[in-house]
Formats: structure tokens, sequence, C-alpha cells
């Protein structure tokens, strides 16, 4: 196993924490937005080019976009 | 049952499974010893018999296209429940709030992205069977070209670049076109979502028969798919925003 | 070493998995899923890998090169775009929830009372 796949796959470990253990949902918007790129890069790790160019858009474009909104109407409905 | 009964009761048979999931996942074969013949058979047979580089294009479109119909159908079932959920009395009124972002760098660099974003969209999807690429891939990156427009100019632009009754059109032609290829196939004598058109050239764009048909209708339903669900969400906002306004 | 990408994946899955059953909001709740969902893409790529490998794609390489699976990224592939979908939908669902009940504590609606 290559060192970068080695250091990847623990960088996902601890964004995986990250992300459960934000409790503040601003925060966590962010955090899911910073796994979803580290996610990103381990597919590329793993020879996958396909399905990095899918998770790379949907994690950075929609599922944030979506959050935000769903915390926006959240706090003032 | 309190609340730290509960999360007792949690974390001693959360322990109980990840020990059972590790010690199953320790009988997989080492990391880097891939040993499953399907893959490996595909990976000699695929380019030789589909005309397409891609292989993996070749299995989601081809090989195995009727689990890629049933992804397609969960999505469209998905955004169609989406609709119904967040359906508003104030949708009409609510379009017509602007929403517009006022800082001239951000409109500008916005404006540029769009079409960049579009352009390499479209670029994806056609060029799925030879490089990284196709239908779902494509079709994302499509949708956040638009998706742009909302984020770096208004709400209004938004609308009126993607209005409900053709990105409604777009979807359900996409999902539709999808199924619909599948039953030409049969038309032909062949079976449901076989490969009936014809090869050409490996390694060009006129290549790998319905791959490149099903890539397209694929694009569309998930690009459309996207700017639905953005839509639908954005909508709710402009209506909690004319509520807070008139408060 | 040869254990690791497994090991993350099922540490990654249960990680989700507490954040799902000890979530105290709505929207934390679907996030945490997500995340426990992408612990199995990565099982999946981890299965798949070659060591030597490259990506399953012939174009400017020679078609007998090494390459790992693409049938596990094929089922990867549909699975990451269609999971966001229906996370949008879960939220939406809790968005339907918050407008009936007035919170997002899982805790504190009706049904999850003891």
């Amino acid at each position: 196993m290559i060192p970068l796949q080695v250091v990847t796959l623990v960088l996902v470990l601890l964004g995986a924490v990250s992300v459960v253990a934000a409790r503040d949902v601003v925060r966590l918007t962010l955090a899911n937005a910073l796994y979803g790129l580290l996610l990103v890069v381990l597919f590329l790790v793993f020879q996958s080019p396909d399905v990095a160019l899918s998770a790379l858009v949907v994690s950075v474009v929609a599922l944030p976009l979506v959050l935000v909104v769903a915390i926006a109407k959240g706090r003032g409905g | 049952m309190s609340l730290r009964t509960r999360y007792v009761l949690f974390a001693i048979s959360a322990t109980g499974l990840t020990a059972l999931l590790l010690w199953g996942l320790a009988g997989l074969p080492d990391f880097g010893r891939f040993g499953g013949s399907y893959g490996v058979t595909l990976n000699d047979v695929a380019v030789a018999q589909r005309h397409a580089t891609n292989v993996v294009a070749a299995i989601v479109w081809d090989y195995r296209a009727l689990d890629t119909m049933g992804e397609e159908l969960i999505l469209f079932a998905s955004v169609m429940a989406t609709s119904l959920l967040l359906r508003e009395a104030r949708e009409r009124e609510a379009d017509r709030s602007e929403d517009a972002v006022h800082g001239e760098t951000i409109r500008a660099v916005g404006l540029a992205l769009v079409g960049i974003l579009v352009v390499v969209g479209l670029y994806t999807v056609a060029h799925g069977i030879v490089t990284p690429g196709g239908g779902f891939q494509g079709g994302v990156v499509l949708a956040s070209g638009l998706i742009v427009v909302y984020l770096a100019g208004s709400y209004r632009t938004y609308r009126r670049v993607g209005p409900t009754a053709l990105v409604d059109f777009g979807e359900g032609v996409g999902v539709g076109g999808y199924v619909g290829i599948g039953l030409a196939g049969m038309a032909f004598g062949a079976a449901f979502l076989a490969n009936f058109l014809p090869l050409g050239t490996k390694g060009t764009l006129a290549s790998a028969g319905t791959i490149t048909a099903l890539n397209v209708a694929s694009g569309l339903a998930v690009a459309a798919a996207f700017v639905l669900l953005v839509m639908e969400f954005l909508q709710e906002l402009m209506v909690m925003r004319l509520e807070e306004a008139e408060k | 070493m040869s254990y690791f990408p497994y090991l993350v994946a099922g540490l990654v899955f249960m990680i989700g998995i507490a954040g799902v059953v000890t979530s105290r909001n709505l929207i934390h709740l679907v996030v945490c899923l997500s995340v426990a969902q992408s612990g199995t893409y990565i099982l999946l790529l981890a299965i798949g890998y070659r060591s030597g490998g490259t990506a399953p794609i012939f174009k400017g390489i020679s078609e007998k090169a090494k390459t790992v699976d693409p049938v596990v990224q094929a089922l990867t592939l549909t699975d990451v775009v269609v999971s966001v979908v229906v996370a949008a939908l879960l939220l939406a669902l809790a968005l339907d929830v918050q407008k009936n009940e007035e919170t997002l504590d899982p805790e504190e609606l009706p049904s999850m009372r003891s």
C-alpha cells in the first residue's frame, strides 16, 4: 500500500469523526463539504476517476446548498 | 426507558457489532490482491466487444444497464416525492422575488463560471465512452453550472433559466428515453437494453452504440433532477422570506 | 497493513451509525446517515483495488495493462449521485416535521417519547 493511500485513509477517518462530532449545524455543513473533498482524494488514490468526478460535484455544490437551505428554513420557520 | 439507558444499551451492542464487522472484514482477500473473475474478464473483453475505451461506462450503461435503470427510477421517485412534500401555498408569489447578489466581482466570476461549467458538463457527457465521464458525472456538472446562476446571480434569473415546465419535461424525457431505448432494442429482435446500434470506431465519439444514447438520456435526467431539487428547496426559502418581510 | 482500508471502512460505517443514534438534530442525523453510506463506498473501492493497477480507461495505454476492477466502480458511481438526492428527500421530510411539530430534536417528537 503506498503511503499516500495510508495518509488519505487516516484523514478520512478523522474527517468522519469530525462530521459526527459537529453539533452546530453550520459547522456541520463545512465539515461535511471538507469530508466530501477528502473522499474525492481517496477515490482518486484508489484509481477511480469516474467516481471521483461525480462525488466532487455532488458533495461540494449540491449537498451543501440543500443543507444550507434546510438550516435557514429550520431556523426561521 | 430513559435516554442514558438507551445510550448505554447502544454502546454495548455497537461494540459487539463493530467487533463482528471487523472480524468479518478480516476474511476478505488482502488489499491489492483482487481475485474476482468478472471484473478481470470485463477488462479483457469490453474494449473489443463494445468499442468503448472507458470500461466503467460500458459496464454502467451496457453490461449492467438494468441496474442503472433502477437507480434512475430511484432518482426520479425521490425528486417527485420532494416536490410533493415541499409544495407551498404561496409559490407563485414567491417566484417573483429577486434575491440578487450585489457584489460585482461575484457576479462577474459567476457569469464566466456558468459558461465553463455548462461546456465541461456537455463535454463530460459526450466523452463518457472514451475518457472518464458519462451521463451521471456530466449531468451533475451541467446541473452545477445552472445552480451557479442562482449562487452568483439572482433567484429570478435562475427560475427563468430553468422554468419548471421545461425541467419537468426534460427529466421525463431523460428517464422515459432510457426505458424507450431499451424497448427499441426489443423491436429489433435483441434483448431489453441490449446494444443494437452500430458500434463505430473505438476511441472516437461515434462509437459504442446505445451507450452514447443512454449516456445522453441519463445526463438529461440527472441534470434536470438536480435543477428541480435545488429549485424546490430555494422556493421554500423565498416563501419564508416573503412571510418574514410581511411581519 | 493490508487490512487497514477495510478497518477504516468498518469504523467509518459504525461512526456514522453512532451519529444517527445519538443525534439531537434531524439535519445532523441525515448527514451522519450519508457518512455511514460513504463507509460502504470505501469498502467497495478497497475490495476492487489491485496493486500497481491503474484506472480502467484504456485510452492511451495498452489493452493488456493491469487495471483495477471496474465493476465496483460502476456500483459506487450511481450510488454516490442517487444517495444525495435521497438525502435531499430526507431533509425535506425533516423540514415537514419542523413545520408541524416546531422542533428538530428527535427526542422531543411525540412518537419518540417512551
